[in-house]
């Protein structure tokens, strides 16, 4: 995006007032962005991350990419922070006599739906709802339990003619219940997976301001993480960080969810361990949050993280990789709740990280995996 | 002219509107938002019955205003006719709704239902809970930590909760109500709204009171408790005691399209109850009442005459207040009108404004032409 890549000037970031988390992240969940769709997001995103960033850029795909200039000799190494700002959502399969199918994008249980408020981005946006026809109107059997989404229908109240005229195969449908504030620190609504890590990840940018770095840091909103994982990957591939760290959110404890595999909301952030962790920045960040007296619990991942750090993990040639988790209870409902304070102090623990990276750190790093190696410093 | 009480002093300042006069405009769609936006579980009712109390009390054709024992709002409107029939007219403010029914120092709440409703339509939605209305959400667990045979069965209401957050948690008490959360909305030619299933016949009754037709005694009950048992109908049409009474509400519209649409052997949808944009739809029969054919035949004779819109609700399940209304005494003969309404007893339903506004008129016209002598007529 030409217009912002003229740089930023770094006395006009330090006057940048911090904005309220809360209405940062109710703005950030009042747009849609559906993966591969995500420019009406990344607007806002743009908006939030010009006054604080010194250049600001888009990929190919569509992510955006916001550089912290560090002011270390050249050639500088680099962080990159991603998190992903597209969200789960649907488009228009078929139209029948005016009321809409629906094709899911990105993981959604159809028992969650019925009922549900939508925005139909067709000639215009649409408001909709999702509706369960009555029994004896779908396949046998189908009528008393579980309706599967293929038997969901949208109904935007609107006419035949005027849906047929406004609305078409593979337009967009998004959640469109509004933010819905629970107390002073939870926040529920759709689309707070991955809004509330893109929120932390502007946390962690202002925190920034003003404070010399050493490194590079990027800050990247990615693209199509909940389909493909390739906003991740091309980010990576294109930046070439020296370290990369997904910002994603987590399994919050919640009626109905495993104690083991759920951290509880308000109290912690977690920090990712298993094969698509580094282990010695799990040891710097875990070393860090307790020095920071930032709360935190370990989030293991035997396998992968379900995250950007994937794709990020073996872009280039591979790059060292991080996963810090918000947790959020309800994930891929429309009533995701998260709190204020776990994104809080993400930002904040990202921010700290960056601040401490220093032209010893890599070659340390390194140096774990061989400690022979004439890179320990 | 009979007698000269103060009621009809008052009168004589008001003139009767015409049945083909009355709208729905921006001022009766203000009143429905408001009213669909309160929250009036069956037993909980105080919300609507606020807003009835504060619409209908200074209308100059309003001779009484009393609430009774259960807390139904009981209206009478004296007409000037030499003679006239006294008709009740019955619409229910409550609506199907949860109540919290254990407490949780954690925020989450066990709930039951109030009223018929489908346990498929809670899990992921927004409520308001109690008379503070503390926000709150019945979640589901996530999709990666289900497993694909689970999500085949309906998620229990027991496995259910209602969070509101460990810093509301105190506020929320065993036996509070809740509601779905969902805001009033127009698109188009149509409404969408929670709770449609009743407020359209509250907001109708409020219209059909300030424009009272002088042709008979309009005997107006706001009634609650009809979604859980008919209950304050009961208890009303007892202390009203009219010869006739008409049942206001909102009744299903099925008309969606078979789930094999378009197949060319497809199947066709012939249980649709009834359809939006086919106007006010008048019972003949359902699970609890069959209509007094003369209040029937003169509805649809009404209606013809006027060129209004109408249509037979399909005969079967469902029931409204007539249900208890036409049994009480020695006997009311009733008729149901309603609005056809798509989803109701879900978050969101969604009905057409003609409909509503020829609901209006159908019924302002039936009331304005009724004469005493109806009953002397045959049933058959």
């Amino acid at each position: 995006m030409d217009r912002y890549c003229a740089d930023v000037s770094s006395s006009h970031r330090k006057h940048m007032q911090k904005p309220d988390l809360q209405s940062l992240l109710k703005d950030l969940i009042s747009v849609s962005g559906i993966s591969g769709h995500e420019a009406s997001v990344r607007r806002l995103i743009e908006d939030a991350w010009q006054p604080i960033t010194n250049q600001l850029l888009s990929s190919r795909l569509g992510s955006l990419h916001g550089l912290v200039r560090g002011s270390g000799p050249e050639p500088r190494q680099s962080l990159l922070l991603a998190a992903h700002m597209d969200a789960i959502g649907f488009m228009v399969a078929r139209i029948t006599d005016g009321f809409i199918h629906l094709q899911a994008v990105g993981g959604i249980d159809p028992r969650v739906l019925p009922g549900q408020l939508v925005t139909v981005h067709g000639r215009e946006d649409i408001p909709g709802l999702i509706v369960q026809p009555a029994a004896h109107l779908l396949p046998p059997k189908t009528g008393s339990g579980v309706v599967p989404l293929e038997h969901l229908l949208v109904d935007t109240g609107l006419r035949a003619e005027k849906v047929a005229e406004l609305v078409r195969v593979g337009d967009l449908v998004s959640f469109a219940q509004p933010p819905f504030q629970m107390g002073s620190d939870l926040l529920a609504g759709h689309s707070l997976d991955n809004r509330a890590s893109v929120a932390a990840l502007t946390v962690c940018l202002h925190e920034l301001r003003g404070r010399s770095l050493a490194w590079d840091v990027w800050a990247a909103a990615t693209v199509q993480e909940e389909v493909t994982l390739f906003g991740a990957a091309t980010s990576a591939f294109e930046l070439r960080p020296s370290l990369a760290v997904a910002i994603d959110v987590t399994f919050g404890s919640g009626p109905g969810s495993p104690d083991h595999q759920t951290y509880p909301l308000g109290q912690c952030v977690t920090l990712g361990w298993g094969p698509n962790i580094h282990p010695a920045l799990f040891e710097s960040f875990k070393r860090l949050a307790d020095e920071l007296e930032i709360p935190w619990k370990m989030e293991t991942l035997p396998v992968h993280s379900g995250t950007d750090a994937i794709r990020m993990q073996v872009a280039s040639g591979g790059v060292p990789t991080m996963v810090v988790g918000i947790p959020l209870r309800y994930m891929h409902t429309p009533v995701e709740v998260v709190s204020l304070k776990d994104i809080q102090r993400a930002g904040r623990l990202l921010a700290e990280f960056a601040a401490r990276l220093d032209a010893d750190y890599l070659p340390k790093l390194e140096a774990s995996f061989d400690p022979g190696s004439d890179n320990r410093a | 002219m009979t007698g000269s009480n103060p009621v009809e002093s008052n009168r004589s300042t008001h003139s009767p509107t015409s049945s083909l006069d009355l709208r729905i405009g921006e001022e009766q769609l203000n009143l429905l938002e408001r009213l669909t936006n309160a929250c009036a579980v069956s037993g909980d009712e105080g919300e609507v019955r606020t807003i009835v109390l504060e619409s209908v009390r200074s209308l100059p054709t309003v001779s009484e205003v009393r609430v009774d024992a259960l807390g139904s709002v009981l209206v009478t409107c004296r007409g000037s006719a030499p003679e006239r029939m006294r008709v009740m007219v019955a619409a229910h403010m409550d609506e199907v709704g949860l109540m919290i029914t254990s407490s949780a120092d954690d925020g989450f709440f066990r709930f039951d239902k109030v009223g018929g409703l489908d346990e498929r339509q809670l899990a992921g939605k927004q409520v308001l809970v109690g008379k503070d209305h503390i926000p709150g959400v019945i979640g589901a667990k996530p999709i990666h930590l289900s497993q694909s045979e689970e999500r085949k069965r309906a998620i229990s209401i027991e496995s259910m909760r209602i969070d509101v957050g460990p810093e509301s948690a105190g506020r929320v008490k065993v036996g509070n109500w809740a509601t779905f959360a969902t805001k009033f909305t127009r698109i188009g030619d149509s409404i969408r709204a929670k709770a449609l299933d009743d407020r359209l016949g509250v907001a109708t009754l409020i219209e059909l009171i300030r424009h009272a037709p002088p042709e008979v005694d309009l005997l107006a009950a706001f009634t609650v408790q009809e979604e859980v048992g008919l209950r304050g109908a009961q208890a009303a049409a007892y202390a009203l005691d009219p010869q006739v009474a008409v049942v206001l509400d909102c009744t299903p519209a099925n008309d969606l399209p078979p789930w094999d649409a378009g197949d060319e052997y497809s199947s066709e949808n012939i249980r649709y109850n009834t359809r939006l944009d086919c106007g006010p739809a008048l019972y003949v029969a359902d699970r609890s009442t069959l209509t007094d054919p003369r209040l029937l035949r003169h509805f649809i004779q009404v209606a013809s005459r006027s060129n209004i819109p109408y249509q037979i609700r399909q005969p079967g399940g469902g029931g409204t207040d007539a249900g208890s209304i036409h049994t009480q005494r020695a006997g009311i003969p009733a008729i149901s009108i309603s609005v056809p309404g798509r989803y109701l007893h879900t978050a969101a339903s969604i009905a057409r404004i003609q409909d509503w506004e020829n609901t209006l008129r159908l019924v302002h016209a039936g009331l304005t032409e009724l004469k005493p002598d109806l009953l002397a007529q045959s049933r058959q």
